[in-house]
């Protein structure tokens, strides 16, 4: 069976699908890559199924073998690659023959970049779903040096198409729409147009579940504790600091805290390539 | 019933109480308004997630025009947990309910709960009970470590740690068998409207 032996990881690398909807009732979240349109570009290229998995790598690192030929390729934050020593490109489908080892440097822009294979990651689902959540410790391990990932028979489809002319994550300041949220009105008037007003640094603390950010403090009028609720990706759930968390795919089911905004779904996976150190520039959408 | 906005994708739905959820929360999984793909309780709330790109107007007009269920539960049968009453917190419990150590077993295991939601982790519910001999605050000092079985109570619930946690439950107790199990369908043995009772375990 043909599968990718992991070499060495960065600093994370995981197992994504679409991830598990539907299951919100039972506590468990939809985790799923967090840049979902890359990993379906990457998919698509090698005309997978739209849900077969690959791997996530944040910040690049990452170094595989082939055992048997396999045709693979990179999407997302576009990472200096090599195949057997040889530069290999992004947004692509590439051969990697049997034994050879595909190397990824660290990504000029952007955060998080998808090695799909035609087949797909080939694991055991988790609740239907191959990604891994690293909030509820569900789905596959994460990777690690040694980790064996079986690969699925190839899809009858062949690939047609050699490169997808898609732009780079950018680097410097990024642009999320966001509407108001469920709890706007626990906050000051004034803190809605703060929010929107100035940009937002993306701290460290920012992991797969959210990004902490920091920037304008924004005010309460209303000290209450919040019963937990449900939480939607893209929620900006702001705690007693004033300083707002942006939840990604594996954020919690239910919060305490108050959303003053929430970022629209499709720019989420615009907001997954961000980096620590990049600034966020929310633009209220009506 | 308040509907408030939730982004592009999603309305939450805001009720007067746990009971008031309970109701609206039967009505939905009984008949979910048209495009709705998730429906999550909690504590005050509903949430309703819908496909992205559904027109949520429609979506709100349903769900005003759904009538909650009072006294209704999604029924998701009984189940009996088997428990250890040694939980670092029990003395305590005790004194803040002045009920006794002993008070607060009897308390616990007399009385049929009502998983009112999941949340937190997978396959943590919360149950909710027949009174309020038991409502006591959250730690101040959350612990970092909660064992997996931990059994706690909080606020107006109760609830088992389906996995080693940080957590800020008052513990009582611990499950003699796991509330979350892989290998089982659906894993989680506490799901929204399961009613359970507890039972000492010496």
């Amino acid at each position: 069976m043909k599968s990718l032996e992991v070499l060495e990881t960065g600093p994370l690398a995981t197992v994504q699908d679409l991830g598990r909807p539907g299951q919100a009732a039972l506590g468990v979240g939809r985790s799923g890559a967090a840049d979902a349109a890359s990993l379906r570009l990457g998919n698509r290229l090698l005309r997978n199924d739209d849900d077969s998995a690959g791997i996530e790598v944040t910040y690049g690192g990452l170094a595989v073998r082939a055992h048997g030929d396999l045709l693979v390729a990179l999407t997302g934050a576009r990472c200096p690659a090599t195949v057997a020593g040889r530069c290999v490109g992004s947004n692509s489908p590439v051969l990697l023959p049997d034994g050879a080892e595909l190397r990824l440097g660290a990504p000029a822009t952007g955060l998080r970049t998808y090695l799909t294979v035609r087949g797909g990651v080939d694991v055991a689902p988790v609740l239907g779903s191959r990604s891994t959540d690293v909030l509820a410790g569900l789905g596959p391990e994460v990777l690690a040096p040694g980790s064996e990932l079986p690969v699925g028979p190839c899809p009858r489809r062949q690939p047609t198409v050699d490169l997808a002319p898609v732009p780079d994550p950018p680097s410097g300041e990024v642009q999320l729409r966001v509407v108001r949220g469920p709890r706007a009105d626990w906050f000051t008037d004034e803190a809605f147009d703060r929010l929107t007003a100035a940009p937002y640094e993306v701290t460290n603390e920012s992991d797969r579940v959210g990004m902490r950010l920091r920037g304008a403090a924004l005010e309460r009028v209303r000290s209450e504790e919040l019963p937990s609720e449900g939480m939607v990706p893209g929620a900006l759930q702001v705690p007693p600091t004033g300083q707002p968390t942006l939840f990604l795919v594996d954020h919690p089911v239910t919060g305490g805290y108050p959303v003053l905004g929430v970022v629209v779904t499709t720019d989420l996976g615009r907001a997954a390539q961000v980096r620590p150190g990049q600034t966020i520039h929310f633009k209220e959408m009506r | 019933m308040r509907v408030l906005p939730c982004g592009d994708a999603g309305l939450l739905v805001e009720v007067a109480s746990l009971e008031e959820v309970l109701a609206a929360y039967a009505a939905f999984v009984e008949r979910p308004p048209a495009g709705v793909t998730e429906i999550v309780p909690a504590a005050r709330t509903v949430l309703l997630r819908v496909d992205p790109g559904t027109d949520l107007a429609p979506v709100a007009a349903a769900v005003r025009a759904t009538t909650p269920r009072p006294g209704a539960r999604p029924d998701a049968g009984h189940v009996e947990v088997a428990v250890r009453y040694d939980g670092a917190d029990l003395a305590e419990v005790g004194e803040l309910t002045g009920l006794g150590e002993r008070g607060v077993v009897e308390a616990h295991t007399s009385q049929e709960w009502t998983v009112a939601f999941c949340g937190f982790a997978p396959g943590f519910g919360y149950l909710v009970g027949e009174d309020d001999r038991l409502h006591v605050p959250r730690r101040e000092d959350p612990r970092t470590r909660v064992p997996a079985g931990a059994l706690g109570l909080a606020g107006e619930f109760t609830g088992v740690y389906p996995r080693e946690s940080p957590g800020g439950w008052q513990l009582i107790g611990h499950a003699l068998d796991p509330v979350w199990d892989l290998r089982r369908t659906p894993p989680a043995v506490l799901t929204a409207g399961v009613r359970v009772r507890f039972r000492e375990a010496r």
